[in-house]
């Protein structure tokens, strides 16, 4: 850039503002003094604006007097306050009333999916869809019963913890160390025929006996199960550790045992219904 | 180039000229007394009006609810899923602005641009406060007394005022007026009207008050995109300068003959934007033609023949210069320009008008669960799950059947409903609500195989509305 002469244009009769470019010359065409003002309250609102908040992470903590983090538990609060009228109704309804009042379930089954995400679905999964050992909610197959009441029941007071002497509890014995090898061959056989899974029919045949002396007492004479002791339903397509001879043969002779906690120690009561009324919901609940 | 938006002795910045429009009377004038009345009345009155939309609905014609997420016109009705009507208006508002420039110039920004309008009002209450423009030059020469300083404050307090009562009509279209003016007065109305009214006063104040015609010179990017749709058939004020020049206050003492302009100024002190409108067609001319009536009544006191200054095409001009007769008003307004631009307008609202005639009162979705896509159920059939949606569009309650079509063994049941399975459901929607409910399709295991797409079909049992949704059945492989 070169400094030449200011000179008025002749094209525009606008003056130059005596900067040139390789010859291409620039016209003066003033900005308002008043922008240029708007420009400098710019800086001093940048300035007022980096004191007010933290602007420099670790450096300032900013005249606002907290962080965003803190406005975000500060506006959690506040919703929750604004939950709290919701929270006594559902506390105050028995779980029959809720499912029966659209705004009740409406809110029930919000709160209850919220409570789903951050508690349960490390093991049953974001969608309930559950993993080997851990039942899939959407279903209808329950181990502890599927009513509303048994399933507020379950989650408030946990499986097989020693938290809650309301804890569902039941432990099937390993029966790797009562019956012979061949036994076990049998009676793997027949629960598969129970539950129409591929066998071998004359395993299965020899296999009748050794359930009915052993399995039928929990499980049932036709596998039907027993909600009242946690034992599952045999004759069904649901395998909770996985449907084929290689898994049901080390069921029998080792069994594992799910464990859930007593939520009901953990969440408020409202918190356990929403979550019931969410689980029922979802599709399996009787 | 006007003289105030170039540099003084080659400074960078320039500073603000002070304008002091005069007071002027004449056609032009009393037009926009007449649209600022109207303009104003709209503005301030249309929260109040009442419409009877039903029991338990809003009763404001125009409202824009949006905590509920709902758009009031009268007797429309507009959901957010129907936005483009919004958007149609405003492509309309677009158009219909090169429509009017296209046949009478810059009429938006002489009549009807809000920042013209307000600085109209404001101006008005400057010259009630401190008088006419020569009094208004001496008041602002003379030294800070008493009386000036009455006069100052009270042009301050009516303009703050005004622009309060403007930013407090502004959140009355937001909210039901009249409880909204009771939670006003009494300091409890939410943060956010307070905030909205403060903002708008303040801009009103600064705008209307402070900045005039600096908003359209330099912040308005109207009148740069009105500078390149202006043609030679465009209506502009124009001054005559083949009638007017050469110039000159002192016609019988002048050596040659001198054109019909005296050069009094009146052009120039009456302009609201400070221009001189006899150095042509300039970005700051809002075409107001205050211009004209201040030299149509200098003309007249010197019976001169008026239209020195008038609204003229640049065809006319020259016409005019060559002693030609001038097109007729409908030649400069019927051009293809025109006629395009009304097309694309009116095929719009028409369009729009279809739309709005035919739409459906009824909208319909099942978005398919997809954690888990599928459940084996006990019995070894499987089901899907499907979030429910039923937006009831109409201002009345609605009973909708949900049913399936081709999934010959499909059942629907509802989560937490104890109705047995179905082929059909029955959903009661609130007037003016959405429903949202988990439904489930269950097929037997001996059907599985052969199901793939099938159709969700809801129908308002009661009335005409119909959506069907197309949906596929997820099954294990």
């Amino acid at each position: 850039m070169a400094d030449e002469e200011k000179r008025i244009d002749a094209e525009t009769g606008t003056e130059t503002t005596g900067h040139s470019w390789d010859g291409i010359e620039e016209l003066n065409t003033p900005l308002p003094r008043w922008w240029l003002w708007t420009f400098y309250a710019c800086i001093v609102f940048a300035i007022g604006y980096a004191i007010w908040y933290p602007a420099w992470p670790g450096a300032t903590s900013g005249a606002v007097g907290g962080t965003l983090r803190q406005g975000v538990a500060a506006d959690i609060a506040e919703h929750a306050k604004g939950q709290a009228v919701w929270r006594d109704r559902i506390n105050a309804a028995p779980l029959e009333e809720i499912v029966k009042d659209d705004q009740l379930l409406t809110f029930a089954n919000s709160a209850g999916k919220a409570a789903f995400g951050v508690n349960c679905s490390q093991c049953h999964g974001s969608g309930a869809q559950g993993f080997a050992g851990y039942p899939n909610l959407n279903d209808d197959a329950w181990l502890w019963g599927g009513s509303l009441d048994e399933i507020y029941h379950t989650i408030r007071h946990g499986v097989r913890n020693e938290d809650s002497d309301d804890a569902r509890y039941s432990e099937m014995p390993a029966f790797g160390d009562i019956l012979a090898k061949a036994e076990i061959t049998d009676v793997a056989n027949h629960v598969m025929s129970l539950g129409a899974l591929e066998h071998d029919a004359g395993a299965a045949a020899r296999g009748a006996e050794v359930y009915a002396d052993n399995c039928s007492a929990c499980h049932g004479e036709t596998g039907a199960g027993d909600p009242e002791q946690g034992a599952p339903r045999l004759n069904d397509a649901i395998w909770l550790f996985g449907g084929d001879a290689d898994h049901i043969t080390a069921q029998i002779k080792q069994p594992a045992h799910g464990v859930m906690p007593a939520w009901g120690l953990r969440l408020d009561d409202d918190t356990v219904k929403a979550l019931a009324v969410y689980v029922h919901g979802l599709g399996g609940g009787d | 180039m006007t003289d105030h938006i170039s540099g003084e002795d080659g400074e960078l910045y320039s500073s603000r000229k002070k304008i002091y429009p005069k007071t002027v009377t004449g056609f032009f004038r009393t037009m926009k007394w007449r649209i600022m009345a109207v303009t104003l009345a709209v503005y301030y009155l249309t929260p109040w009006i009442r419409w009877y939309r039903g029991e338990g609905q809003p009763d404001q014609a125009v409202l824009i609810d949006l905590a509920n997420r709902r758009f009031y016109f009268f007797f429309i009705e507009i959901w957010p899923q129907e936005f483009y009507f919004v958007a149609g208006l405003l492509v309309m508002a677009g158009i219909g602005l090169f429509l009017v420039t296209s046949v009478i110039g810059r009429a938006w920004c002489g009549y009807f641009c809000p920042q013209t309008v307000w600085t109209d009002l404001f101006l008005h209450v400057e010259r009630f406060m401190e008088g006419d423009r020569n009094a208004q030059i001496r008041l602002d020469a003379q030294p800070w007394t008493a009386a000036k300083l009455r006069k100052r404050a009270g042009k301050h307090v009516i303009w703050l005022i005004i622009a309060l009562l403007t930013g407090g009509a502004w959140v009355f279209y937001f909210a039901d007026a009249p409880t909204l003016l009771g939670r006003l007065l009494r300091f409890d109305a939410p943060f956010v009207a307070y905030a909205s009214i403060a903002v708008l006063t303040a801009t009103t104040y600064v705008l209307g008050g402070l900045m005039r015609e600096q908003v359209c010179i330099y912040m308005c990017p109207w009148p740069r995109i009105q500078g390149a749709m202006l043609d030679q058939n465009s209506l502009t004020v124009t001054y005559n300068d083949w009638r007017g020049e050469p110039r000159g206050k002192h016609r019988k003492a002048a050596a040659t003959p001198l054109g019909d302009c005296v050069d009094c100024n009146a052009c120039v002190a009456v302009c609201p934007t400070g221009v001189d409108i006899r150095e042509g067609q300039q970005i700051g001319c809002i075409t107001c033609g205050l211009c004209i009536d201040a030299c149509d009544s200098v003309m007249g006191k010197l019976d001169l023949a008026k239209g020195l200054i008038s609204y003229s095409t640049l065809t006319d001009y020259e016409a005019s210069k060559a002693g030609a007769p001038q097109q007729s008003v409908m030649s400069a307004i019927l051009k293809p320009r025109t006629a395009i631009y009304a097309a694309i307008w009116g095929g719009i609202g028409l369009a729009m008008i279809a739309a709005l005639v035919v739409r459906d009162r009824l909208d319909a979705g099942f978005e398919h669960a997809r954690n888990p896509p599928f459940v084996r159920l006990a019995n070894g059939s499987i089901r899907n799950s499907f979030a429910l949606k039923i937006a009831n569009m109409r201002l009345e309650p609605r009973v909708f059947q949900v049913s399936l079509s081709d999934l010959p063994d499909g059942m629907l049941t509802q989560s937490n409903a104890p109705t047995p399975p179905g082929r059909s459901i029955r959903v009661q929607v609130p007037a003016n609500k959405t429903h949202e409910s988990q439904i489930f399709v269950t097929l037997p295991k001996e059907s599985v195989r052969n199901a793939g797409d099938f159709t969700f079909e809801v129908i308002d049992i009661f009335g005409t509305d119909t959506v069907t949704y197309d949906a596929t059945f997820f099954k294990p492989e």
